[in-house]
């Protein structure tokens, strides 16, 4: 029971602590701009993109499921970027990390937190990101033929697997010196081009789509495709049933649950071995 | 004789900031790894974008070439723009203003050394995409070619020193403010599609933005078949390329020197973890 107090209390103190750090540096008003215009920019070069090239231009029946995909890849960059820096944040720009363990916190739940943060700014950016699509850009998602029970429990299973992965990179970024800055970065970019985010996975080469099979996003916004557009992208995924994906997205969920929790308790160790807790890279 | 010796000091400064830039990127040999595999990433995916809805293969080589060019924004933004914040922080900014020296040498060789150190990546990325997706090229006018990425390099580092002095004020935005500036650059100039598609007003504002222009001539010189998505003639752009590199250069002598004063007055010159 008091592990169970003290993993709620270190997860609401390090969510509530990475909205501080994400946001107290400005104004709410930059800070709304700065939430917003990566995001949107980014759907903006998709629109432009297709509107330039694609027949049918922003008509063209792959566009809504394009802009669907990269909406909600938003909370995938977001949280695997923002756990594994905030290891780095907090051990060499800050300098806190070796606070955080000398402290009666639990970090796994509290680097969870800290992707909390990141997940509630980027909630706001994939919303309005949709909006944009829906009242701007003619993205058919009519509230009547939503399947929102598809909807919620892929949400939920998506964000348990982002969270894993997350934690996961955390672990690794525990034990890296000089290379840790980029595995966010690196693992978020690499999953943007396996996972079909921005175009059916179909139109990957042979061995590159064998691996976007193995990647859970595939999957994810697959089913968040079909929650709000009826139908996904992919001819080869669309043999699965909605019962199917979610079956993979939990299965998943869990193993990466396991080897995640596994991954980061054997990194901490090691970092700890290693005096690299409070490591100073310079860098 | 004080100006020969005022010169030669410069000169030296230029060198001396130069240096670090081009053996510090290329000391950590794996770095260049991820700066050649990110931007690929990337890169693969808007191919993908545009072999999914059968665009003209020169549309591929759009997007290496400003797949490649991303590399020169980022090195920009994070070791141009932001630098003097970098410097702050690590206690290096003081030493800059107390050392006999110009500030504007300080910046030169800053830029000339990311120049230098960036074009290593750069050309990597140009390659492997090229040789990947199987881009062909057809270049027409080298020497214009070498002329309009020169100038985009001078035009561009030189906004970077001007966004250098700019960031002088900053504390933690300075780090957020690198960040807003990069997804919507890379709409506005135009990396994975032709700027002209923007509309030309959009266009005309977008090219205060040294690789707009750049990537619009660089694209109609290597892939002729395609002038119909030109923007502007490219000695037009050549002209105004010139243009931006004067202002920015000089832009960014007189912000430096008026920001340092106000820096010096607000005392921002030496706070820390802001």
């Amino acid at each position: 029971m008091t592990r169970l107090a003290e993993a709620s209390r270190s997860f609401r103190t390090a969510a509530w602590l990475g909205w501080q750090i994400e946001s107290n540096w400005t104004d709410p008003f930059a800070f709304a701009i700065y939430s917003l215009a990566k995001p949107l920019a980014g759907a903006l070069i998709l629109m432009v993109m297709y509107a330039v090239v694609a027949t049918g231009g922003l008509d063209n029946p792959l566009f809504p499921h394009i802009y669907v995909g990269n909406a909600f890849y938003i909370y995938v960059g977001a949280v695997l970027t923002g756990v594994s820096w905030a290891v780095i944040d907090d051990r060499e720009h800050y300098k806190t990390l070796k606070y955080v363990y000398t402290a009666p916190t639990n970090v796994f739940t509290y680097l969870l937190g800290r992707g909390v943060a990141k997940a509630v700014i980027s909630t706001v950016a994939v919303g309005l990101t949709l909006m944009l699509g829906v009242l701007a850009l003619g993205v058919e998602v009519p509230a009547g033929a939503v399947n929102w029970p598809l909807l919620c429990v892929a949400l939920l299973l998506g964000a348990a697997v982002m969270a894993f992965m997350g934690i996961f990179l955390g672990g690794v970024s525990l034990v890296m010196a000089r290379h840790s800055f980029f595995v966010g970065e690196a693992v978020a970019g690499a999953l943007y081009l396996l996972s079909g985010v921005v175009f059916p996975v179909d139109v990957l080469p042979g061995p590159l789509q064998l691996l976007a099979r193995g990647v859970p996003f595939t999957y994810w916004l697959e089913a968040m495709r079909r929650a709000l557009l009826g139908e996904g992208a992919s001819e080869v995924l669309g043999t699965l049933s909605d019962g199917q994906l979610l079956g993979v997205l939990a299965g998943a969920a869990f193993g990466l649950g396991a080897i995640s929790f596994f991954v980061f308790r054997l990194a901490e160790q090691r970092a700890k071995e290693r005096g690299l807790i409070d490591m100073d890279t310079m860098y | 004789m004080r100006l020969r010796r005022e010169g030669a000091l410069f000169l030296r400064t230029v060198i001396g900031r130069a240096y670090p830039r081009m053996v510090g990127l290329q000391r950590e040999k794996s770095w260049l790894v991820f700066d050649v595999l990110l931007p690929l990433l990337q890169v693969s995916a808007f191919v993908f974008i545009y072999r999914a809805v059968q665009a003209p293969p020169e549309f591929t080589g759009f997007v290496v070439l400003g797949g490649a060019m991303t590399a020169y924004w980022m090195n920009v933004l994070w070791n141009m723009a932001s630098q003097l914040y970098w410097e702050k922080e690590t206690g290096n900014l003081e030493i800059y203003m107390v050392a006999p020296t110009s500030r504007m040498a300080i910046l030169l060789g800053m830029a000339l050394g990311g120049m230098v150190a960036t074009t290593v990546r750069a050309a990597a990325v140009l390659i492997l995409g090229t040789l990947l997706f199987r881009v062909e090229i057809a270049l027409t006018d080298a020497p214009a070619l070498v002329g309009v990425f020169l100038l985009t390099l001078v035009a561009l580092y030189g906004m970077g020193m001007l966004l250098s002095s700019l960031y002088l004020l900053f504390g933690r935005e300075a780090w957020h403010m690198s960040n807003l500036l990069q997804e919507p650059v890379y709409l506005l100039s135009g990396l994975y599609f032709p700027v002209r598609s923007l509309g030309a007003w959009a266009a005309a504002g977008a090219s205060l933005i040294p690789m707009t222009l750049g990537l619009d001539a660089m694209r109609q010189l290597l892939f002729p078949a395609m002038t119909d998505f030109a923007f502007l003639p490219v000695h037009y752009e050549l002209a105004i390329l010139g243009g931006l590199s004067i202002l920015f250069v000089g832009g960014a002598r007189w912000a430096l020197a008026y920001m340092e004063g106000v820096a010096r007055r607000q005392g921002r010159l030496t706070v820390r973890g802001q």
